[in-house]
């Protein structure tokens, strides 16, 4: 066990390489000190991670590791210690790294399944049994970290907090086995004999190392110290790293942070190594009670590991009924392996109102949080009427196109959301038959000016309320979200007018066709008649193409602008959540303040039995103080969470849609190249 | 503010631009008389062209000389070939059309209102814009009056014509005016005249197939050429329109990447970049096919109305000879003024067989011309599309490569 435990200091130690052995007495001695049950404690929480991730009877490992910590590491540290000669150190190394092996063996032989797993919890231990790793990991447990002694210990049992590069190196290792055949038939040998393991665990445990050889001072550093071991560590080890150059990367990242020497700093990296590193540790670290401490671009990071299998589609709009009550119905089909949903492809039909009906639903249940609830798109009577009067015109026809895809993008952005898409709403609109008809929607009707009234209200109490921002991300990202939209407006009309211009420009193109079409018919020179009459087609096919590219500017490029514009005035939305919030919280502030006065007057006033009174409401004015200073941390919390995800999510889209964009010019400039390559020997040829 | 157009002087002159001129017709070049026009200059309300002679010709007092013309002297020129009756057989090159710079110098005034509400870059960028536009048309309007001296210069009567020689050599002003209000309106009277006329002698059977037939296609094909050229006016205008739209689309992307330094920004500024370059290609090609369609369409509307006018000269003469055959006829019936009446008949029969002769070699010149400009413009406007779509797919590959490298 502790063997297992030294295996993951070599890495960290190498630069603090000094330290450790003064650490691993400290902490050898803390952790003699440190009681089973202290241990037993933490344990039941770190087995749960670990399990998930390698399903894994977490028991058995723990329970060996636990007798093991407490029966063998204090031998081992003891003698570790004692040895400072170079010869020691050699051993030092060894040991730790046969421990590991004979660790590792033992394992096995129990859970003959996971090697992999019995690592990376041997792993942890072997941090507490007395190495700087035992700060990683007591730095991770904010709390726990006060006692250092019981921090050390937990930490260790609570193996799950493995430091981050122990779990990196544990996943990578993880892979290296299922991965690459060869290196796990390399691992098994070693384990098999335990005598032999020593050496040749080391080639095992020296993964590691070697991988943190890439960093060429760290590597300086481990040669002094353990010369002997290294040279033969790094052959072998060499062979598998070359096999991954992702470990390698990660375990540079990992040396560098090492480098910092400074545990905090190492947290921090580790932090940030572990959620790129696999995507089971990002679960874990979710689960775990850890995850409010980390900072908020952390939890992103992991957010954005979450791959959620859902695809919802919508197509065949569908004119149901006549006049003016008919209204177009939408195919929406979900296809998913989620568990959630309770098949994995179902269709339902909905109708405009619906999905205005779901963002009423959302934005009443989530805005207050300070959610970033997907803006559907506008409700276009004028359009909705042409559709329904009219028969089968062009612009109808394209005006349901753009409704169909802007619905489709929307549900596609309310899904990806992690939260709302756990909303039982969501889940009832994507699969349930029947919905109930949504009516507050409706145009003009009593509740919308209702809600017109509520927004009036707010435009007013908004422009009351003169928030001075302490959070300066908060400060620059208001204005910032402000300047983006003005000049994604500007933007957007002037796409609007490109659109125009090139639909414009291919009915001029049309009819320049025609005329060029009758002045070749009535040329007399039958090559130049002939050149003309393919001119002509030419242009013609050229009208198609800025006819499609008009239609590409559109649906491309300007409805991702009019998206985003919408979206950027739901982010405005978050921070006026957050702003009335805070409002909340002062007027809370201020109701105290003069209840305070009250106080303080009654007390001049020597009135008693009005005094309790007065108390209590000081007590109740607190406690609500406390609550609205809560709420607003949490919802400025969320909201900063939120617009983190939305940035994200935005560079993603424009990247994905201007590339899209860009292609579709590239293929219109590619047709073009085709048709005048075409007409040039027609030209040519007249005489 | 005009002026600044005028610095490139010489530029407008580089041989691309040589190239381009006396595009729309082919002439032979002859060594004895060479004519081009080797410097302009606008002026508030004028542009005076400087025109350029070589020539080996005797009755020139020098080889090589230069004198400034403004636009009304052309205009001079064209009229006295157009009024020499000895003329009545060819077809007259048109005259170039009137400088217009009115549209581009409002533009550039309204960009002066609107200074403080824009960006200063987006002032310097529509202002070098209006300044490039400006000098398109100014080049536009210098390589057309080239034009119409070039091809008096090949026309083998025309060039040994007196007014031109005048116009070539004396190095004052020749002090020729606009028309005034009463001979506007003279001029108004006479081609209501005409077009009525021609209408009445349009009407009148030809003898001649040639000329039936040449009559027939000329009064299609004008139309239809007509056509065409309103038609590729307003299709390139709308092609502009869209590249100043990129152009605009351009500059707010530079600005929306210019808030901060996220990667989204940097995106932005590299695709700001693409479209800053697409648009100086879409903007070319709507020049490109300005110089090549367009105006290839409006010389050949002006020149297949200088063919329509010598067709109806001839017809004119024809109606001319016919009514001197009646009253012959008549006169010898009544022996009365019978030699007046022969003389008459033989100066129209002359005039007639004069017309006719030299119209049939015109309107052959006409068709080859027309039919060399052609094929010569469409060439290069198929070959100037291929260079600008293949320069705009390779910014665009590029692009999408460094966008998708990024990623």
């Amino acid at each position: 066990m502790a063997a297992s435990s030294e295996r993951s200091p070599p890495p960290f130690p190498d630069s603090e390489e000094p330290e450790l052995l003064e650490d691993s007495d400290e902490e050898a001695d803390a952790f003699t000190g440190t009681s089973i049950s202290e241990m037993d404690s933490p344990s039941p929480d770190s087995t749960r991670p670990p399990k998930d991730i390698f399903n894994e009877p977490p028991e058995d490992i723990f329970s060996d590791p636990l007798s093991n910590i407490n029966s063998e590491p204090q031998k081992k540290v003891d003698a570790k210690i004692p040895s400072p000669s170079s010869d020691e150190a050699v051993d030092l190394f060894s040991d730790p790294l046969d421990d590991d092996s004979e660790v590792m063996s033992s394992p096995e032989v129990q859970n003959p399944m996971p090697d992999l797993l019995n690592e990376p919890v041997e792993a942890p231990k072997s941090d507490v049994l007395g190495e700087p790793p035992v700060h990683r990991n007591a730095a991770r447990h904010q709390d726990v970290f006060e006692d250092p002694p019981k921090s050390s210990s937990k930490s260790s049992s609570v193996k799950k907090a493995a430091s981050a590069e122990m779990f990196g190196d544990d996943d990578d290792e993880e892979d290296l086995f299922k991965e690459p055949p060869k290196v796990v038939t390399k691992k098994p040998q070693p384990s098999g004999p335990p005598v032999d393991v020593f050496t040749e665990v080391k080639s095992d445990v020296k993964v590691k190392p070697q991988v943190k050889d890439d960093p060429t001072d760290l590597f300086a550093e481990e040669a002094l110290t353990a010369p002997a071991p290294k040279p033969s560590s790094g052959s072998s080890s060499s062979r598998t790293n070359g096999v991954h150059s992702e470990e390698q990367d990660l375990f540079s990242e990992a040396t560098v942070e090492l480098s910092l020497d400074s545990p905090c700093n190492d947290r921090k990296n580790k932090e940030a190594v572990k959620p790129s590193v696999s995507a089971p540790a990002a679960p874990v670290a979710s689960s775990s009670s850890k995850a409010p401490s980390k900072s908020l671009e952390e939890l992103e990071e992991e957010e954005s590991e979450d791959k959620f299998d859902l695809n919802i589609s919508i197509t065949n709009p569908e004119k149901v009924g006549d006049g003016m009550n008919a209204y177009m119905a939408y195919k929406v089909s979900t296809q998913t392996s989620l568990t959630m949903f309770r098949s994995k492809t179902f269709t339902v039909r909905r109708r405009f109102s619906d999905f205005l009906g779901l963002f009423e639903k959302l934005s009443e249940k989530h805005s207050q949080n300070g959610y970033l609830i997907p803006p559907p798109p506008e409700k276009s009577i004028l359009g909705m009427t042409k559709v329904k009067v009219g028969k089968e015109d062009p612009s109808s026809a394209e005006f349901v196109e753009r409704r169909r895809a802007a619905l489709e993008r929307y549900l596609q952005r309310v899904v990806s959301h992690p939260s709302l898409l756990q909303d039982p709403d969501v889940r009832e609109f994507l699969e349930k038959e029947e919905l109930p008809r949504a009516v507050s929607t409706q145009a003009l009707s009593g509740a919308g000016f209702l809600k017109m009234l509520n927004k009036a209200t707010d435009a007013v109490s908004k422009m009351t309320i003169k928030m001075n921002e302490q959070d300066v991300w908060f400060d620059e990202k208001i204005q910032d979200v402000e300047n983006e939209e003005q000049h994604l407006r500007k933007l957007h009309v002037m796409v609007e007018s490109l659109v125009n211009h090139r639909k414009e420009l291919s009915g001029n193109t049309a009819v320049f066709a025609k005329s060029v079409a009758m002045l070749g018919s009535s040329e007399d020179n039958t090559a130049l008649s002939r050149a003309l009459s393919q001119l002509a087609e030419v242009e013609d096919r050229i009208e198609q193409l800025h006819q499609e590219q008009a239609s590409n500017d559109f649906f491309t490029f300007s409805e991702l602008l009019a998206d985003y514009i919408r979206l950027l005035g739901a982010v405005r939305g978050c921070f006026d959540q957050r702003m009335k919030a805070w409002q909340r919280w002062q007027d809370a502030e201020n109701m105290l303040q003069k209840k305070r006065e009250a106080e303080a007057k009654l007390l001049w006033a020597n009135k008693p039995d009005k005094l309790q009174q007065a108390k209590d409401e000081i007590t109740e004015w607190e406690a609500k103080v406390t609550q609205y200073e809560r709420e607003f941390e949490r919802i400025s919390a969320t909201v900063r969470k939120e617009v983190i995800r939305f940035d994200k999510e935005k560079a993603r889209d424009f990247n994905r849609q201007v590339i899209k964009y860009l292609e579709s010019l590239l293929h219109s400039q590619q047709q073009l190249i085709k048709y005048w390559d075409a007409f040039l020997p027609e030209a040519k040829a007249i005489v | 503010m005009m002026q600044e157009g005028l610095d490139d002087g010489p530029d407008f002159l580089s041989e691309e631009d040589r190239g381009l001129r006396a595009v729309n017709v082919d002439l032979q070049t002859d060594a004895t008389l060479q004519v081009d026009i080797s410097d302009a200059l606008s002026e508030r309300d004028k542009v005076k062209f400087t025109v350029h002679t070589k020539s080996t010709l005797p009755n020139f007092k020098q080889n090589e000389f230069s004198v400034v013309r403004q636009h009304e002297e052309f205009i001079w020129l064209h009229d006295s070939f157009v009024e020499n009756e000895e003329y009545a057989g060819y077809i007259i090159p048109p005259a170039p059309p009137r400088p217009d710079f009115d549209a581009s110098r409002e533009k550039l005034q309204k960009l002066g209102e609107g200074e403080g509400s824009m960006t200063k870059e987006e002032f310097t960028k529509m202002k070098q814009e209006l300044e490039a536009e400006y000098l398109a048309i100014f080049k536009k309007t210098v390589a057309m009056h080239e034009v119409f001296l070039c091809r008096v210069a090949a026309h083998p009567v025309l060039r040994k014509d007196l007014n031109f020689h005048v116009f070539l050599e004396y190095n004052q002003d020749l002090s020729v005016r606009g028309k005034n209000k009463k001979e506007k309106l003279e001029d108004f009277f006479k081609n209501v005249v005409k077009s009525a006329d021609g209408v009445l002698v349009a009407g009148v059977k030809d003898v001649d197939d040639f000329f039936e037939h040449e009559k027939t296609f000329l009064l299609e094909y004008h139309n239809r050429v007509k056509d065409s050229s309103a038609k590729s006016d307003r299709m390139i205008r709308s092609h502009k329109s869209a590249a100043d739209d990129i152009n605009r689309i351009a500059s707010t992307l530079y600005t929306l990447g210019t808030q901060d330094s996220t990667d989204l920004c940097k995106f932005f500024l590299k695709v700001s970049e693409l479209f800053e370059k697409t648009r100086k290609i879409e903007a070319r090609v709507a020049a490109d096919e300005d110089l090549k369609l367009a105006d290839l369409l409006k010389y050949y509307l002006r020149e297949s109305q200088a063919a329509k006018d010598l067709l109806y000269r001839r017809g004119r003469a024809l109606v001319d000879y016919e009514n001197a055959n009646k009253a012959l006829d008549k006169a010898r019936a009544k022996n009365k003024d019978v030699l007046q009446a022969e003389t008459t008949q033989q100066v129209c029969c002359q005039k007639f067989e004069k017309i006719s002769e030299s119209a049939k070699q015109e309107l052959i010149d006409f068709k080859t011309r027309r039919v060399a400009a052609f094929r010569k413009n469409l060439v290069e406007l198929a070959e100037l599309e291929l260079k600008h779509a293949k320069g705009n797919l390779q910014l665009l590959q590029s692009c999408l490569g460094v966008l998708k490298g990024d990623t």
